[in-house]
């Protein structure tokens, strides 16, 4: 066999609205996902509240970062290198479930995306 | 001599954290009920065999280990285990017993087969753990029973192969089969199945696959070795890929084992359910 067989990651296809959280990514995503694991802590999340940008600081998210937790916009945290684990501790904070997150990164209402998961199963 | 007694897999979605301490009132709600009436056989089937050690395969999302060192096959070697706030609001629950003298039987026979696990003599244990734990001994009637986790990455790619996860499992359950102490060891592989929280596909969920994991993961795992994790993402979704833990818990068990019970649910929160007892063949 060839030495040069085993380069699978190069030649994976895209899975079409999948990010796979690699090397690249963590790297990238380091500051905001950081941040997010900070949010296990309870004292950590009210100071987050309290001055959102001074938190945010604190971390040293990138600009595109803090764009994204400002508008609260789960995929393009994604974009910058979040990790969905790490995330959804960020969306607790506003009492959003995973099921909120799916919503808003399929672009549709929380009650179409129960109705998609559900129909599913049939 | 050490026996393994059989293997159990269960979803461990943080929701059913919420639910289970109202897992009464909730048996007849409409979106609860088939979820729950999947779980008493499988008690009493732990009634039966009544085990004194329970290895949970699970994967930590974030509570214990973070991104500055993230180990791919970790091992408890504590006496004790705690579970914490991971942030979104489920319950905390008393803390679990351990088994350290096991533990580190197992972790220096592994290493003699060329797995080297990661060693923690504190861990935190997240839903992964507790939501398994509690469907399996409800109201926390867990004192019993001492546990060992063992953790694998599912966080950041890349993440161990099928084959690899399944010959952790086999090499662990050599393992327990030489531990000289007169214990009944279960194993739990949690997790799964189809599930996708990230990304444009969300929500993705694959009825067939999941059915078909669940069929061969009994008398022919080995069909289900030869995925890549890139298979497992794009046919059960992004977390789908967790189905390698019940790879693993598949490992430990006897090569001929006999289904006692099992069932399949779409869906809880954003996830297929899906529950299986396996007894090791005597
Ligand atoms: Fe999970």
């Amino acid at each position: 066999m060839s030495m040069h067989t085993v380069h699978t990651t190069e030649i994976e296809e895209q899975i079409p609205g999948t990010y796979i959280f690699d090397g690249e990514a963590a790297m990238k995503g380091y500051a905001l996902n950081k941040m997010c694991y900070s949010f296990n802590n309870a004292e950590n999340r009210a100071e987050f509240l309290k001055d959102e940008d001074a938190y945010c600081r604190k971390y040293g998210l990138t600009d595109e970062q803090r764009k994204a937790i400002c508008e609260r916009n789960v995929l393009a945290m994604i974009h910058a290198g979040g990790c969905i684990y790490y995330l959804a501790k960020f969306a607790g904070i506003f009492g959003l479930n995973v099921q909120d997150v799916g919503a808003q990164q399929r672009g549709i209402t929380v009650d179409a995306f129960k109705k998609l998961i559900k129909s599913q199963g049939e | 001599m050490a026996r393994i007694v059989g293997g159990l897999t269960t979803s461990h979605i943080p929701a059913i954290g919420n639910a289970v301490p109202r897992e009464k009132e909730l048996a007849h709600d409409p979106y609860w009920e088939e979820f729950f009436a999947a779980y008493p056989p499988a008690r009493e089937w732990l009634d039966r065999v009544k085990p004194d050690v329970a290895i949970l395969f699970y994967n930590d999302h974030g509570l214990n280990f973070f991104l500055n060192s993230m180990p791919t096959f970790a091992i408890g070697a504590a006496p004790e285990y705690r579970n914490a706030d991971e942030g979104w609001g489920i319950p905390t629950v008393p803390p679990f017993k351990g088994d350290p003298k096991l533990s580190w039987h197992i972790i220096n026979s592994v290493a003699r087969e060329n797995f080297d696990l990661t060693t923690c003599q504190e861990m935190l244990v997240d839903h992964g753990f507790s939501v398994p734990m509690q469907l399996f001994w409800p109201n926390h009637s867990y004192g019993n029973v001492r546990t060992i986790p063992v953790e694998i990455n599912t966080v950041q790619h890349p993440l161990p192969s099928p084959a690899r996860c399944f010959a952790l499992g086999q090499a662990i359950g050599r393992a327990i089969e030489s531990y000289p102490e007169n214990v009944k060891v279960v194993v739990l592989g949690t997790g799964g199945l189809s599930h996708q929280l990230d990304g444009e596909r969300a929500g993705f969920i694959n009825k067939k696959f999941d059915l078909l994991c669940m069929d061969k993961i009994v008398n022919e795992p080995e069909v289900l070795t030869r995925y890549s994790i890139h298979d497992l993402v794009r046919d059960a979704g992004a977390q789908g890929a967790e189905f390698i833990l019940w790879l693993a818990m598949r490992g430990v068990l006897s090569h001929k084992v006999r289904k006692i019970h099992s069932s399949y649910h779409v869906a809880i929160s954003n996830t297929a359910t899906g529950l299986l007892v396996l007894e090791n063949a005597a």
